[in-house]
């Protein structure tokens, strides 16, 4: 068997730590994350708190815990919600093709000219901060994302053999789409969701370091590090697991969604 | 090449329009009442009833829309509420410092990117290659406003050399300048990761042609012949990122000037929505999908002076 590529294995690695620790977290957690106690504040790494406490007495690991599950439910629902419209619309365009294919081409260039940030900002001002706008923001800019991916992968597909051979026997476009060109375009979408949750990851953690995302008394890597900077002069180490955490996140997502794009498609790597 | 830029431009004026109809809808006809978000739970409906009439809010949508957007084209984007002065004066107050920012960090990032891109390239396979693409692909998940934190962490708590943030004015040039570094440096740092892996992705394919191979063939030293025909061959991929990054850099000057304390546009914009003044928020988001609209555009012009031979195709 052909070795897999060290990106690969090195994300696959980093994944796993970061997911498993979001999922332990939902059974277990060394102490309540949001448990205060204001005598015990600024407390130094021990046995009882490994890494030690916050400005409010908080569990540092705990706190750390508690925001990678938050972390990555906000990325999965945001890419689902975000991915599964753009790659509806995507299949849409491929498969009618026409002004429709134009239109929503031209809707997903539209949607470029959003950054996430611009448009949490947008539902900020109108509803006030929350980390649901956070999630919509984020699944907003996954749409067009998407939608391209879609339908570059799917117009490719439309003109193989097997496919005009379908529709040569009388199979409509639905059930083609649904038999032929989703599963063909699987592996593509899935890299690039892989990639887009490192990309939400990061957009979470700048939302909620700005104050657009989660809101007290959540935990989540953004905001505790928006509380740290306050506290540089006093307890610097504060700022510097939060952004850890993110940077492995982030990290073994990316390195992942490479590898695996490397493993399926050994071209576009070389493109790239 | 006339009718190429005709049809650019047509689209680009659609999109523009595309996304002032977006951002207006956003703002204005998603349920909720705006004059309930400004004034708040406990507003008198008298009050609710004045800032209506004071927002336009009982004339039609689409007037509204095209006052709106007839008023922008002149540059009058109406009256903040927070700060009682039009949102036009308070832009221009801070566009400069946005700007600045902006135009400093993409500079950066250009030779930050470029020199290193390039380096690896021509290291490639080599300790320097691996070193250099080791780092950027670590730069590309590190968020700009945690390396801004650690950069103050050391050059501001720890070292004193620079001021943690904060901004002094125009008025005092050197006090102003220095108070610029640290988020610049930040703001290039996390963009020129990307820019340089693709840098060296784009010099490689170019040193793989023949006409590399003659010019070092014909004696031309390693550094020419990396920057005056490795460089400029390999620049479309790189412009197509640079245009994507500037979008990013003026978004992340949002995030920047927020850590740092800098009086900018994005800093105004977080005083809006505190404020609940959409008047002033509405403005800004315009005028950042704007920014970011216009530099993909100037992007697709660049392709055809770089590139003559996509003239043709275009």
């Amino acid at each position: 068997m052909k070795s897999l590529p060290a990106n690969f294995v090195i994300g696959a690695v980093l994944v796993a730590l970061v997911v498993g620790v979001a999922g332990l977290s939902l059974i277990w957690t060394p102490h309540d994350p949001t448990a205060l106690n204001i005598r015990g504040k600024f407390g130094d790494p021990s046995a009882v708190n490994w890494l030690g406490t916050d400005q409010l007495g908080r569990d540092i690991v705990s706190q750390l815990m508690a925001a990678a599950r938050n972390s990555m439910t906000v990325a999965l629902v945001a890419v689902l919600l975000g991915g599964s419209i753009g790659v509806a619309l995507g299949l849409l365009a491929s498969a009618i093709g026409g002004w429709i294919e134009d239109g929503v081409m031209r809707l997903a260039d539209l949607g470029f000219a959003f950054p996430a940030l611009l448009f949490a900002i947008m539902l900020a001002a109108v509803f006030g901060p929350s980390l649901t706008n956070a999630v919509l923001a984020i699944a907003f800019i996954n749409i067009p994302i998407f939608a391209r991916v879609a339908r570059a992968s799917a117009n490719q597909i439309w003109t193989r053999e097997y496919v005009l051979a379908a529709r040569a026997a009388g199979m409509n476009k639905f059930t083609i789409t649904r038999d032929h060109i989703l599963p063909n375009i699987a592996a593509a979408v899935i890299v690039q969701a892989t990639i887009e949750f490192a990309v939400a990851i990061l957009a979470e953690a700048a939302l909620s370091y700005l104050g657009l995302g989660a809101q007290p008394p959540a935990s989540s890597w953004g905001r505790m590090l928006s509380e740290a900077q306050t506290l540089m002069y006093l307890a610097p180490e504060l700022a510097f697991y939060p952004g850890f955490c993110i940077v492995i996140a982030v990290l073994g997502f990316g390195l992942l969604g490479d590898g695996l794009r490397d493993i399926t498609d050994p071209r576009l790597a070389r493109a790239r | 090449m006339m009718y190429f830029l005709i049809r650019r431009t047509v689209g680009f004026i659609a999109t523009l329009i595309a996304v002032s109809i977006v951002v207006f809808a956003v703002m204005n006809i998603l349920p909720g009442d705006p004059a309930l978000t400004i004034l708040g739970m406990d507003a008198t409906d008298d009050a609710l009833a004045a800032l209506r009439e004071d927002l336009g809010l009982n004339e039609p949508l689409l007037a509204r829309y095209f006052g709106w957007v007839a008023g922008a084209l002149t540059g009058d984007f109406g009256l903040s509420h927070s700060f009682r002065v039009p949102v036009s004066e308070l832009i221009s107050e801070r566009l400069a410092m946005t700007i600045s920012l902006a135009v400093a960090g993409m500079l950066l990032t250009l030779l930050i990117a470029l020199s290193v891109g390039i380096y690896a390239a021509s290291r490639h396979g080599k300790a320097g290659d691996w070193v250099t693409m080791f780092i950027s692909q670590l730069g590309i998940a590190v968020p700009a406003f945690w390396l801004s934190i650690l950069l103050v962490l050391l050059f501001a708590v720890n070292l004193r050399w620079l001021p943690p943030g904060g901004f002094p004015g125009w008025s005092e040039p050197v006090a102003a300048m220095r108070s610029l570094i640290l988020p610049t440096v930040a703001l290039a740092l996390v963009q020129s990761a990307v820019l340089a892996r693709v840098t060296r992705s784009s010099a490689l394919e170019v040193m793989r042609q023949d006409f590399t191979r003659t010019a070092r063939a014909s004696g031309l030293s390693q550094r020419r012949i990396l920057w005056r025909h490795v460089l400029p061959n390999a620049l479309v991929p790189i412009v197509t990122i640079v245009g994507m990054q500037f979008a990013a850099l003026v978004t992340g000057t949002i995030v920047i000037e927020n850590v740092f304390y800098l009086p900018g546009l994005g800093r105004l914009i977080f005083q809006s929505i505190a404020n609940r003044d959409l008047p002033t928020v509405q403005a800004l988001v315009m005028l950042f999908a704007i920014i970011v609209v216009t530099a993909n555009f100037v992007v697709d012009l660049l392709y055809v002076l770089i590139d003559p031979r996509l003239k043709a195709r275009a």
